[in-house]
């Protein structure tokens, strides 16, 4: 029972990452490789705020979304609107040469031993469930990340702004032919996923290690937990990044040593049934 | 005219073999992680360290011109071999430095014997460089798997730690250091009540905490490094482990680590290190000044990357000759060593380095002065009683 929580929280973190690869997938056909590094940038600027300006934790979680997500715009606007066009490839080398850049600058200024980053007062001891000791921090990541992931799920399917989103992506042209931005739309789209990366990466300060590499280690469990949702499917990364969080929970209780394995081994057993992924749409 | 072009000749000969009698010419290559996991603890600062000693031991005015060149290994036994070779046939490398990341230091050592240079061991901890892979070129300098066991492992059993579990990296240098510290923990009447392997490298380690939590042990002995390390420390606190009254014992833990969790969050934690910056005026003026260039203070492998050097160049300056490794290491075997860092250094038949090491305790908040003042000392162990006894068969002195 304790394990199923557990797993629940970690899910928490692969779902919010791979709900933003899926909405710039999704609607903008990039394949983000360099999600983890803005993950990463996300606990840093936590990291910095409140060490250089003194912000705190809880300014912190609107803060440094709002600036890795200009950051993501930039990249967005200068570099990335120019290979909409090319083939998936150039933009996954692309955010992939962008994610070591980023990484290996953060390495030469901070180091690669981390960065300490307490748990806010508010939140720090926890509640004794009877069956387990659960953190009042792990329930806030689970509260926080249910409700963002809810909301991002509830804005792209059910509002005017989200079918708007959902036309520009299937026939741009048309859509801009009724008087909408659609450039300006994809670059909030972008702007917003990457923020959402942020928004993990000030979750997982607290928690996790505050390295250069937190978000190199965790980014191919993400795409794959995207892949086994369907790439671009919105409900399916999220319920997949839950229950493979649960998996993985539950795998390190009868056999450790294969934790690190298990989401791949899913992953390729998924591909080989239904390449589409759990959730994804026939291919058009 | 073909008279007075062999009198030239015959002359620069003579100039260049005078020349050359004077000065031995040392080329050193400092081999570590420069970009990953260790690359704080090694990396740059131990090039710089040893660049520190080679001016410290005066090599310019005694006539000994040293080259000091680095490279990065990446953790990547293949790539570090291919370094390691390419130094010493191509680029006349005289002694390999460093070498943290065990399955690295053995590639090297191999290679380093071949090429009868000589490797001076600061950053790895498998005992098995001086055991059932020991080489008569190789100096295995600051600490080992061993040692790190006796040391936290030893005085935690004997504080009244007596069941253990183990939480470990599920690679050579985590099994190792479990299986030392087994040993250790056996020895002074304590017993292993349960471990769990975990993938190298982790973030999460709530579910095997919990699983520790569970075992009923008095202390959960993390047998891992770096990352992985501070991950498990981190989430500890946060699951009120320590709270509950189990305790943690990091078996391998660097200053650098401590630094990056912060004393708030790793307080009250012990560990074994053979170095600390702030022991005696004379680590407070090497560190104050390798502060100066690095710009953090320096760990046990930079100070052993040091100490080793000075040593090396002791050993080379008495032979007055770098090109043979064997006889260097031998003469190094002879010599007895009073650094400044370490105290008193000898060097073991089986190439061991034997100094002291010590048992630490990291300082609560209230009681760390800055950002670096972060351990107290709790104790001395005596190189004799720290590190594993040698081999008979590793004795080189004896062949």
């Amino acid at each position: 029972m304790g394990q199923l929580l557990l797993g629940l929280i970690n899910g928490a973190f692969y779902a919010i990452l791979s709900l933003g690869l899926a909405v710039i997938f999704g609607l903008l056909n990039i394949i983000n490789f360099a999600h983890g590094a803005l993950y990463m940038a996300g606990a840093f600027v936590a990291w910095m705020l409140l060490n250089y300006v003194g912000i705190g934790y809880w300014p912190a979680l609107i803060l440094s979304p709002l600036i890795v997500g200009a950051f993501g715009i930039l990249l967005e606007r200068t570099m990335m609107s120019r290979l909409y066009k090319l083939d998936h490839l150039y933009g996954l080398l692309l955010t992939f040469g962008l994610a070591l850049i980023i990484q290996g600058l953060f390495r030469n200024y901070y180091g690669i031993s981390g960065l300490p980053y307490q748990i806010p007062s508010q939140l720090s001891g926890g509640q004794n469930l009877g069956f387990m000791f659960l953190p009042n921090y792990r329930g806030w990541v689970v509260v926080a990340s249910v409700v963002v992931c809810f909301g991002t799920w509830f804005m792209i399917e059910k509002t005017r702004l989200g079918a708007y989103l959902r036309a520009a992506t299937e026939n741009p042209a048309l859509v801009g032919a009724f008087g909408v931005n659609v450039p300006l739309l994809i670059t909030l789209t972008y702007g917003f996923g990457v923020g959402l990366a942020g928004f993990a990466g000030v979750l997982a300060a607290p928690i996790y290690s505050v390295n250069p590499n937190m978000g190199a280690d965790l980014i191919i469990v993400v795409f794959a937990v995207v892949v086994i949702g369907g790439m671009g499917s919105i409900l399916g990364a999220i319920v997949t990044g839950y229950m493979l969080g649960i998996v993985e929970g539950l795998t390190r209780v009868f056999y450790p040593e294969g934790s690190a394995v298990v989401i791949f081994v899913i992953m390729a057993i998924v591909l080989l049934i239904k390449p589409e992924g759990l959730f994804g749409k026939e291919a058009r | 005219m073909m008279k007075k072009l062999s009198m030239a000749t015959a002359l620069c000969a003579l100039t260049a073999g005078a020349g050359f009698a004077q000065g031995i010419d040392v080329k050193l290559g400092v081999l570590n992680d420069r970009s990953g996991t260790y690359a704080d603890l090694s990396g740059e600062g131990s090039a710089v360290a040893t660049r520190m000693a080679v001016e410290d031991f005066g090599a310019a005015e005694k006539g000994i011109n040293v080259e000091v060149i680095s490279a990065d290994h990446q953790n990547k036994p293949d790539v570090g071999s291919n370094i390691a070779r390419q130094w010493y046939d191509v680029d006349g490398v005289n002694a390999i430095i460093d070498v943290p990341t065990s399955s690295v230091a053995l590639a090297v050592a191999d290679i380093t014997a071949e090429a009868n240079g000589v490797l001076l061991d600061s950053g790895a901890g498998s005992t098995s460089l001086t055991r059932d892979q020991c080489q008569p070129t190789t100096v295995h300098w600051t600490y080992d798997t061993a040692a790190l066991a006796n040391g936290t492992g030893g005085a935690v059993t004997k504080a009244g730690g007596k069941k253990w579990f183990f939480l470990t990296a599920d690679y050579a240098f985590g099994h190792s250091l479990e299986e030392n510290t087994m040993a250790v923990v056996k020895d002074n009447g304590g017993e292993v009540v349960g471990n769990v392997r975990h993938p190298f490298p982790s973030q999460d380690f709530s579910s095997y905490l919990l699983q520790a939590q569970g075992s009923g042990a008095d202390v959960i002995g993390l047998a891992n490094a770096g990352g992985d390390t501070v991950n498990a420390i981190k989430q500890a606190s946060e699951f009120g482990i320590t709270q509950a009254g189990q305790s943690l014992a990091a078996l391998l833990m660097f200053v650098t680590d401590v630094h990056s969790l912060g004393a708030e969050t790793a307080q009250g934690l012990n560990l074994t290190e053979a170095f600390y910056w702030d022991q005696n005026d004379a680590t407070r003026e090497w560190s104050a000044r390798f502060e100066e260039q690095m710009g953090a203070k320096p760990t046990m492998v930079h100070a052993g990357a040091y100490s080793a050097t000075m040593a090396y160049l002791a050993a080379v300056e008495a032979l007055g000759s770098a090109e043979d490794g064997r006889a260097i290491v031998a003469k190094m075997k002879e010599m007895e060593f009073d650094d400044p860092l370490f105290g008193k250094v000898t060097v073991r038949g089986d190439g061991r380095a034997i100094h002291d090491m010590y048992l630490f305790e990291v300082k609560s908040p209230d009681q760390s002065e800055g950002e670096w003042d972060l351990y107290n000392q709790i104790s001395s162990i005596s190189g004799d009683d720290a590190f594993l006894p040698m081999l008979e068969e590793c004795d080189f002195t004896k062949k």
